[in-house]
């Protein structure tokens, strides 16, 4: 079983729909079409990715919120069983991930939620848990105002779940920030995690997904900074993924492998791994350290749990030598993980120890955030560490 | 005996559960006299058991509870109905199939006593002196001219977020002055009256708002976090509803002080939705404990309606649920909420049982400066209420009414303040931040060791590179 839960940095992946109660095996590899052009918001183009690509596919670079307000709407569009509901979505949320969603789907599909992240996950669960013989089709006509009247809904069944099967509900559920959604970790961690398990995969719910925007943004302070990965990670039975700022994002509906991390930048003499935002500072330093003669592999996690061992382990395998980065505090952080498992399995291999440059031991403070952060400089320092040791 | 007791029912005169359904008739005589525990039923007389009932009863442990009770008809009968026996509730039995409408046939009325324009429509409230109204007035002013000045230094970049209390003005100031300076609050954000009222000086908002050395937040966290150990006002915290139960445990320590001090604490309807209010109103009435819960119920959270907030009657309607006194009040009539406030904090402390406070308000400014709310609601109803709804103007009136203050002072006071109040910006921003020490203290009472290496490291990184670090954090 799994739920997996995505940052706002997320692309939704649409799972197929004939195949909504198997074992979510990962689809093939060869669908992935993401080039992986990395910019920055300052639009310079740095790596490329060496992932394969499936055929010309036009692409586009989009911003986060509007490569998931796509997503979205891609998901809406196909799925009637698909609904997103939370704080303030209706406008099109704080983040502007919902924009026309309500308008173009209808509040029944697009809605807004009370304001108690508890509800907001534990509603989704047992929705995503659902499955429906058959859909009501819900046209709404849409006033300017954004008001829909019941008395213009119009109203078809679906027929194409007459197959017998039931399918699931896809329900998206949005966080406002990932610093409040500690309410729902008790559904997240008894409920969602163990749904299939427990029930002995009579029940799953499979069809749940949560997004929460993550990361510090300058002012955000303790409860609009933090970055709380590996409380989550630590849960068997969910999915914890992470997208970039920008990238280049095919047009139209597409699918991507779930734990397949990118190799976004290869190198021979250090691998470095992080995952989201981290990834233009570290892709800075990487530039930074190219200066000085020093060749870095790059990798990009994008799924935390569970995550691609194979690839980081067959880079460090090549390098001798890792760094991981991320904003959340050290101790205990999704670093430690990473850094105890290559141990185990590159020991004689490793030329250094592993390398962590991440937040401190603190709340994620304000005005000092500056020194808080995991920068550039900082994990500059590092690599010439490792290299030098 | 048991028509003395049959009397002494009658003489109480009141049926004991409301409506009483009369299920069973049992000649007097055959009516014997049994006490129930004291805090059963507040103030009622003994209940009557019939003595057939009491001696049948084959588990003798819950025989208080098959207590019936009585009241003695006009013809001399007595009518028993039967009390259910279970833990759960006090309750009658019905044959009656019938469902409690989901909301009441009439929604709690909310309590006001100035009109629009300032008249009084009532005596009946608590009115402040001279100069605790002038006082009121000109502090509902100040916080105007605060959330100007401070709203447009954000826009300007000048710190990093801000978020007025526009069109609460007046329910801030009046709360504040309603009660005791050692009452302690737990506020949610909305609420910097109830500092300025106690007397936080406009340079320390300004010091805490820019994060300078001097402010008591120390720099880590965002603008109006506000807190004040010495004013009794509890830090704030971004997370809605977190406060709550906090309050009510600080009420239970101020029960066992004994010292008739109460605890509040102040949240959005939007807040009243999460699960921490709903667990803490219940410890409340449960623990029996001098707290006031205020309920900003200004119309909206961020892009939220009330309407999509809730169904029942509000959050005052809740109060019954969890066995809480409950009242709505005009928030936008500072005497109301003056009245409403000293009363229920007398009830509080007095018999250290919580009250539910629901302030009608609207929120005439933005959520925050991250917030535009010209996106999600008609500006004509903004203007509506900045307009013709205002509290502190309608406060005004009735000073001026009193012969209390003069409106053509207003104009002076505005500037006066707002002069004061951008001096204290620029002054804040003249000191030093916190030291790059203030990172890591605090975190435990003490610094740990791990602590200690960290810092070597980040002091490190500022020697290796000082150019990518504020050069105004001192070392």
């Amino acid at each position: 079983m799994r739920i997996s839960i995505t940052r706002a940095l997320s692309i939704l992946q649409r799972c197929a729909r004939d195949c909504p109660q198997q074992q979510h095996s990962s689809p093939s590899v060869g669908n992935s079409t993401l080039s992986g052009a990395v910019r920055l918001l300052s639009s310079q183009a740095l790596a490329t990715s060496k992932e394969p690509e499936a055929g010309n596919v036009p692409k586009k670079s989009l911003n986060l919120f509007s490569a998931i307000n796509q997503a979205l709407h891609i998901a809406l569009e196909t799925d009637p069983r698909s609904y997103i509901f939370g704080e303030d979505v209706n406008f099109g949320g704080v983040f502007r991930c919902t924009t026309n969603l309500a308008d173009t789907f209808g509040k029944h599909r697009v809605f807004n939620t009370p304001l108690c992240e508890q509800g907001i996950v534990g509603f989704a669960i047992g929705l995503a848990a659902m499955l429906v013989y058959s859909c009501i089709r819900v046209l709404q006509t849409v006033l300017p105002s954004h008001a829909i009247l019941g008395t213009n809904l119009c109203v078809y069944s679906d027929d194409t779940a007459a197959s017998g099967d039931g399918k699931d509900n896809r329900a998206i559920a949005e966080i406002q920030f990932a610093d409040y959604i500690y309410p729902a970790f008790d559904q997240i961690v008894n409920e969602a995690a163990k749904f299939r398990y427990r029930s002995g995969n009579q029940f799953n719910c499979g069809g749940l997904t949560i997004r929460a925007p993550y990361g510090a943004v300058g002012h955000g302070g303790h409860y609009h900074s933090q970055s709380p990965e590996s409380f989550f990670c630590h849960v068997p039975g969910i999915k914890w993924l992470y997208r970039q700022s920008v990238e280049d994002v095919p047009e139209g509906d597409y699918m991507l492998p779930l734990s397949k991390a990118e190799v976004m930048r290869e190198g021979t003499d250090i691998t470095l791994v992080g995952w989201g935002a981290q990834l233009s500072v570290m892709e800075q330093a990487c530039i930074d350290a190219s200066k000085e003669g020093i060749s870095c592999e790059l990798i990009d996690l994008r799924t935390l749990i569970p995550w691609d061992r194979e690839t980081v382990e067959a880079s460090v395998n090549k390098t001798g030598r890792l760094l991981v980065s991320h904003e959340a505090p050290v101790t205990g952080g999704f670093g430690a993980e990473i850094s105890a498992s290559i141990v185990e399995r590159c020991f004689l291999r490793l030329e250094a120890p592993v390398a962590r440059v991440c937040g401190y031991d603190t709340p994620f403070p304000l005005v000092f955030e500056p020194f808080y952060m995991p920068t550039k400089n900082k994990i500059l320092d590092a690599i010439k560490t490792s290299v030098s040791y | 005996m048991a028509s003395a007791s049959a009397s002494a029912a009658a003489v109480a005169g009141r049926k004991i559960f409301g409506s009483l359904r009369p299920l069973r008739r049992f000649p007097a005589g055959l009516v014997s006299r049994r006490i129930w525990p004291t805090d059963c039923v507040d103030g009622v007389g003994p209940r009557l058991v019939p003595d057939g009932l009491a001696s049948s009863s084959s588990s003798r442990c819950f025989s208080a509870w098959r207590a019936s009770s009585v009241t003695l008809k006009s013809d001399g009968d007595l009518d028993v109905a039967e009390v259910s026996p279970f833990p759960g509730a006090r309750i009658m039995y019905t044959e009656d199939l019938q469902f409690v409408t989901e909301t009441s046939p009439s929604t709690v009325p909310c309590f006001r006593v100035l009109s629009e324009n300032g008249e009084e429509l009532t005596k009946n409230f608590s009115e402040p002196d001279m100069s605790m109204a002038q006082k009121m007035y000109e502090q509902m002013v100040a916080l105007q001219v605060l959330d100007s000045v401070f709203y447009n230094a954000q826009r300007q970049g000048r710190f990093g977020f801000y978020a007025t209390c526009t069109g609460e003005e007046a329910l801030n100031i009046a709360c504040a002055a309603a009660l005791r300076d050692n009452d302690s609050v737990f506020p949610q954000y909305r609420e910097p009256g109830v500092l300025l009222w106690r007397g936080y000086r406009l340079q320390e908002f300004a010091d805490h708002c820019i994060g300078n050395y001097q402010g008591h937040g120390k720099g880590r966290q965002m603008s109006i976090h506000y807190g004040s150990n010495k004013l009794h006002y509890f830090t704030v915290s971004s997370v809605l509803a977190t406060q709550i139960p906090h309050a009510v445990g600080a009420a239970y320590s101020l029960k066992m002080e004994n010292k008739q001090r109460c605890s509040v604490t102040f949240f959005g309807e939007g807040a009243a939705s999460e699960g921490d209010f709903h667990g803490a109103i219940n410890f409340a009435a449960v623990l029996e404990v001098p707290i006031l819960f205020i309920c900003r119920n200004n119309g909206w959270a961020i892009s939220t309606p009330a309407s999509q907030q809730y169904r029942g009657d509000g959050i005052a309607g809740r109060g019954q649920a969890y066995g809480v006194k409950s009242i709505r009040v005009d928030g936008n009539d500072a005497l109301a909420v003056f009245s409403a406030v000293k009363a229920a904090r007398q009830l509080a402390v007095e018999n250290n049982q919580p009250v539910l406070l629901e302030l009608m308000t609207y929120r005439v400014g933005h959520h925050s400066t991250s917030d535009d709310s010209a996106k999600y609601r008609e500006v004509a109803e903004i203007r509506y209420w900045s307009e013709r709804r205002d509290g502190v103007a309608r406060f005004r009136k009735w000073i001026e009414s009193k012969g209390w203050w003069d409106g053509t002072v207003d104009e002076q006071l505005r500037k006066d303040l707002r002069t004061e109040v951008i001096a204290c910006l620029a002054a804040a921003e003249a000191k030093e931040k916190p030291p790059l020490s203030d990172l890591f203290s605090d975190v435990y009472d003490s610094l740990p060791k791990s602590l200690e290496e960290q810092e070597k490291l980040v002091r490190q990184a500022v020697q290796n590179c000082p150019q990518m670090y504020p050069a105004d954090i001192p070392l």
